[in-house]
Order: C-alpha cells, then structure tokens, then sequence
C-alpha cells in the first residue's frame, strides 16, 4: 500500500475532523541539494522539515522531468509514486529472473599500473532495461564502460556482451551493436555535423543507401538538422552532446552505453536527453547509463548499481533495495510544539522514534496502520499539523548505503559481503 | 581487414587535414619553396643571366659527378650542361624532403592527436580493428607527402623544361631515373619513416612531444632517403632497383611491428608505455 495514496483522517486538537491528503504521486519535487548526513540521523530531521515544506508545497501537475516511461517488452508494474521516489519505475519479478542479461562481468579486475581501477567487478545488466552505474568519481564507472566494449581487457575476470566475449575475435559484432556515449563527447571539431555522423555510419557498416536516411532520421531525432553543415567546433556543449547521442544511436544498437551523458549541460537539455534515453527502452534497447548525479538516476533507472573503489557495492531493483535498508513503515509527524508527539516512544508497534523540534520520526512496525496512530493521536489531544510518510528517495538510499558501508568497513575492500548479506 | 573502414579513417583524417589551415599553409610555402622558387631562381641565373663565373664555378663542381652521371647530361653550352645537371642531379633529390617532412608531421600528430582530443574513445569502441586504424591513419599520412609529390614534381617539370629545355634540346624531365626513384625507392622510405613515427605518435603524450621525437627519428630516415635518392639518379643499371627492394623489405618489417603500436587502450590514452 502507497501512503502517497491515503487520505488520511485527521482530528484536530478542537476535535473536528479533517482531510488531509498527502502529496500527490505526480508531485514534481525540485530539484535539491544533497543532505550532509544520511536519513536516520537525528540532524536529518532539519531537512525533513524542509522536505515537509517542500511537499506541502509542490502542485498536483504531472512531472516535466521525467516523463511516463514508454511501454517497454519487459513488463513493468504500473506502480508509480512519481519522479522522487524508489518505486518509480518497478520491473516486475518475471522480468528480474529471466536470466536474459546483455551484460555481465564476472570478477573482473583492472589495473593501470600501481592503481587499481576495478577490483572483483560482478554485473548484470538485464535486457531492455536501463541500468544505472551509480558512484563517486574515480569508483570505476568509465572503466566498466570501456571492458565492456573490449575497449579494454580485463587482467582477470570475464565480460560477456551479448553472449560473446568483446575482447576476442567477436569483440568487432559486440562493438558493432553497442552505441556510446563518452563523457566529453568525442567529436571531430574540425568536421561538420554530417561529416561526423557519416564517418560513424561507415565505421559501423551502414549501407551507403541506408546512410543518409539514418543519420536524417538521428538528426532530427535530436533536434539537429540545422546544425549538420556546421562545424562542430562552433557547437555549444548542448548540441555537441545531441550530436554525440545522434552518432551512438545511428546504427540502431542493441545496448547504449552513456557515460555522464548530460554533463555540462543546461537543465532543459538534460532533461531533454534523459527523455531520450527513456525512449531508447521503448524499442527493446538496453542502456547503461553512468552517473554520478542521484536526481538523474531517480526515476530513469529499472536498476541501479552502486561502484566504490571499483566494486560493485550493491545493485538491484530501486525500491527492493529500499524495502531492504527501511524495511518498517516511516512517518513523520509535525506539531506546533512537538513535545507531544514524544508520547508515540513508548507506544506498542513503534520500533524507533527521533525528534528533531516540531518535527518526529517514527518508525512502525510494517503492520502498523498510520491511520490508527493519526486517529489515537487526534483523540489524545494532539494538534497534528502534518503527517508525510517517508517514502526513501535515491538519494537517501544512496547515501545511506555509503554511510553503512563505511561504518562496517574498518580498512578499504572488507565490507562488500557483509553489504550483500544484509540486503 | 575491412578495407572499406580503413579508407574511411584515411579518408576523414584527411578531411581534417584540408579544414587545418594552420597546417597545410606553411607546408605549402615549404613545397613552393623546394620546387619553384629555389629551381626557378638558380635555373635562370644560369641560362638567362649567362654570368660566365658562376657558371663555371658550377660546371668545376660537376666534375665530382660519377662517370654514369655525366654521360647522361645533355646540352652543348655550359650554361645547358650544368642547368640540366643542377636540374636532374641537385634540385631534384632535395625535393624528396619535402613529401618526406610533410608526411612526418601528419604522421607524428596522427595518433596523440586523436587521444588529446578525446576522438580516440570514439574509435576505441568502434568496431574498426586496431590494423585498420594503423593503416588508415598511415595512408592519410602518406597521401599528403604523395598529393605534394605529384603536385610539386608537375610544377617542376614544368619549370625545369621551360627554362632548361631550350638549352639542352627539349622537354627532358622527368628522366628515367626520376621514375624509378619516385615509385621504386622513395616509397619504401616513406614507409620506414612513418612506422617508426606512428609508433610514437601511439606512445607519447602529446603532439608536442610526438613532433619532437619523430623528428629526431626521421631525420636519419630523410638523410638515407636523399642519399639513396641521389645515387639512384646517379647511377644506372640494378644499383636503384636493389636499394628500393632492401628498403621495401625493411618497410615491410617495420610496418608489420608497426601495427601493435596501435592499440584500443592506447587510443583511449591509459595504455602501456605512455
């Protein structure tokens, strides 16, 4: 059950009743800086509030972020809580145990003399889907990038592509169908647009019949059939990054590797791109995109991978990881005061409690119902000003992930298996 | 190997080339140089100015010539006798360095150029092998020292039979010895040359530094290319035809070791001995 869905019942300190309907799932929440301190932290609750006042105050308009993700072969559950939240976009079960991954990486290492740039890489990214390599910079996410299209060669470990290995003699039909983007475009500046493209088209054996229509067809896909006969030094970054997608998809691949597609890029056109790489889905493509930007993630990816020096630290369906870090039902309530919620500590069903000023949030047990605790509060005298159930964002996972794996992670590299354990 | 996708690098790094003004322009003027200007001023100093010292000041150096050599110089005048001689024997070798430098200088920036850039990632996931971007990067970097060979040689043909020719009886360049020198022994040399610079143009970090290194490799390549040159026009008989097959033989070595010196992690500049 969705709490963004409720109406929840609220009585006032006077005793009348009142609806209160909590944000709606389109709600289009701003963008925002990152918190400082991972969710749980009794100092979390300053930017809860925040979040609280921002909820409040977002429209009911459908979000012009991430538009509805097109229908894709693999069935997806229809559950959507909006752009800001882990179940916005769940595969279903079939989809996850198919066993019909384009990529996997098989403890792969990789070394560049003294520094270690991948270490035990394991991955799988399932057919059809996007797939979000998640980590700070220098975690290994380009490097995963440039094994997988044999750009590189693992010093240990195996990668397979499609079924095949691309550091062997298949590596050219492996390449053939992956399209990519680098995370400085790698244009030819001295070139015009057309130039560009058509030196793509020959590279990845389109027909000279085919050629002109597909890089028309590319062109106008993003939006830059003006600009072909310019030289694409004159670009800006924007059209520069339009041309590099128009290039990567030119040869219609099967898997589209994004490295940090929307970097240096104003926010319409990120967003732009993100459409985009969401559409690319739609016709049965497989794309892997990195990125070290949480809010590009949130809401595009069907799964995510967190890497950390290298490693694979945790991947998985968005809101499964969720439902393993915050596996209890999370509310947080306001009041004028918010002493009077300190009550709810010793309640039965409540598993933790934190205050931070006029702001509590509690923890239940998964059974609880939030309506009853609303009702049992309203009926003790408690004016409840707000009642927002938390719904953990990427973000939050994100860092709570990282937070947990440094806690349990004395020296670098002991922690990973613990970290799988766990979820 | 896919010829189609090695033509094709060729073929767009030589559109580059013809977009890089600040390239090609200086090349152009060192062509100019070699090939008109130098021949045309010495070669009507000679014949039209008829300055009687000079000449035989010319005509004594001619005597350090090989029998072979000065049996196949025509004319019945001095002036005739030392223009051809200085047209076939001096001018014409020294042109060599020209297609041999411009092509250096493609060559060098060739690889380096495409990882500072960042256009060797694209190349490095494309499905192009590593010998077809070897090759292709070596053919644009031969064509240009080719297109300046044939272009500048018409023009000096040109040159050196409209000042020459009246003096010696007719239009008699480009000689025999030209054409094999041309087709037979300067292309080998071309090769071993440019082996040895695109295998530093893959290691090093910079262009900078790639035409830093791969003139002091060259250089050595370029005095073997005249002196060979020379002696191809000079002598007669089997002595150009067995230069240019051990050269071809060494070429072929070179550019087959050549060939691992491109390698995707080298593209994508993390590879080894950078």
């Amino acid at each position: 059950m969705d709490l963004h869905y409720l109406e929840i019942p609220l009585i006032g300190a006077d005793g009348d009743l009142m609806a209160f309907r909590t944000t709606p799932p389109e709600a289009n929440l701003p963008p925002r800086a990152m918190p400082t301190n991972p969710p749980g932290d009794s100092d979390q609750i300053g930017s809860t509030s925040e979040r609280l006042e921002r909820r409040r105050s977002t429209t009911t308009e459908p979000t012009e972020l991430y538009p509805p993700q097109a229908t894709s072969p693999t069935p997806t559950s229809t559950v959507d809580a909006g752009p800001g939240h882990l179940t916005a976009s769940k595969p279903s079960p079939s989809a996850e145990k198919s066993g019909d991954d384009t990529v996997l990486l098989n403890g792969v290492n990789k070394s560049f003399g003294d520094v270690t740039a991948i270490t035990d890489l394991n991955l799988r990214i399932p057919r059809a889907q996007i797939s979000v390599l998640l980590g700070p910079n220098g975690a290994g996410k380009t490097t995963a990038i440039r094994l997988i299209t044999g750009a590189l060669t693992p010093d240990t470990g195996a990668a397979t592509v499609f079924g095949l290995s691309p550091t062997s003699e298949d590596g050219e039909e492996v390449r053939r169908r992956c399209g990519v983007v680098t995370a400085k475009p790698s244009l030819y500046d001295r070139l015009n647009g057309q130039d560009n493209l058509q030196y793509a088209a020959d590279l990845y054996g389109l027909s000279k019949a085919d050629a002109p229509k597909r890089i028309l067809e590319a062109a106008e896909q993003f939006d830059i059939v003006d600009a072909l006969n310019q030289q694409v030094g004159g670009y800006s970054t924007g059209m520069k990054t339009r041309l590099a997608l128009a290039r990567a998809v030119l040869h219609r691949p099967d898997l589209l590797l994004l490295d940090e597609p929307t970097s240096g890029l104003d926010p319409e056109s990120a967003h732009s791109v993100l459409s985009m790489v969401r559409e690319m889905t739609s016709d049965g493509k497989t794309v892997l995109m990195c990125t070290h930007l949480l809010l590009e993630a949130e809401g595009l990816a069907d799964q995510i991978i967190i890497l950390q020096n290298g490693s694979n630290l945790l991947s998985g369906v968005p809101d499964h990881l969720a439902t393993g870090y915050w596996p209890n039902r999370i509310v947080e309530l306001r009041t004028a005061t918010g002493s009077d919620l300190d009550q709810l500590k010793s309640r039965a069903g409540t598993i933790s409690y934190e205050r931070d000023g006029n702001t509590a949030r509690v923890e239940l047990e998964t059974t609880a119902n939030v309506a009853d605790l609303v009702s049992e509060l309203a009926r003790s005298g408690v004016g409840l000003e707000a009642v927002i159930p938390f719904e953990p964002t990427l973000e939050d996972l994100y860092l709570r992930i990282r937070r947990d794996d440094q806690l349990a992670t004395p020296a670098p590299g002991g922690s990973e298996t613990e970290m799988t354990a766990k979820l | 190997m896919n010829w189609s996708r090695t033509l094709t690098v060729a073929k767009t790094d030589l559109k580059q080339l013809v977009q890089a003004k600040d390239f090609w322009l200086p090349l152009t003027f060192l062509g100019s140089l070699f090939f008109v200007f130098v021949p045309a001023t010495l070669l009507l100093t000679i014949t039209s100015i008829g300055d009687v010292a000079v000449v035989g000041q010319i005509s004594q150096t001619l005597e350090v010539l090989p029998e072979a050599a000065k049996t196949q110089i025509q004319g019945s005048s001095p002036e005739g006798q030392t223009a051809y001689a200085l047209a076939v024997f001096l001018l014409a070798p020294v042109a060599v360095i020209v297609p041999l430098t411009i092509s250096t200088a493609v060559g060098a920036s060739t690889i380096v150029g495409e990882r500072e850039r960042g256009t060797g990632e694209f190349l490095a996931h494309s499905p192009a092998a590593a010998k077809e971007i070897y090759i292709g990067k070596l053919l644009a970097s031969l064509a240009p020292g080719y297109a300046t060979v044939a272009i500048g040689f018409g023009l000096y043909s040109i040159l050196v039979n409209l000042i020459v020719g009246p003096s010696v009886g007719g239009w008699f360049f480009p000689t025999l010895q030209w054409w094999v020198m041309i087709l037979w022994v300067l292309p080998p040399f071309l090769a071993i040359c440019l082996s040895l610079v695109l295998r530093l143009s893959a290691r090093v970090t910079s262009t900078a530094a790639a035409q830093q290194a791969s003139g002091l490799v060259s250089l050595p390549i370029i005095g073997l290319a005249y002196s060979q040159s020379t002696g191809a026009l000079f002598g007669g008989g089997l002595y150009p035809i067995v230069i240019g097959a051990i050269a071809w033989v060494v070429a072929a070595i070179s550019l087959s070791r050549g060939v691992r010196s491109v390698t995707r992690s080298r593209l994508l500049g993390v590879g080894g001995g950078l």
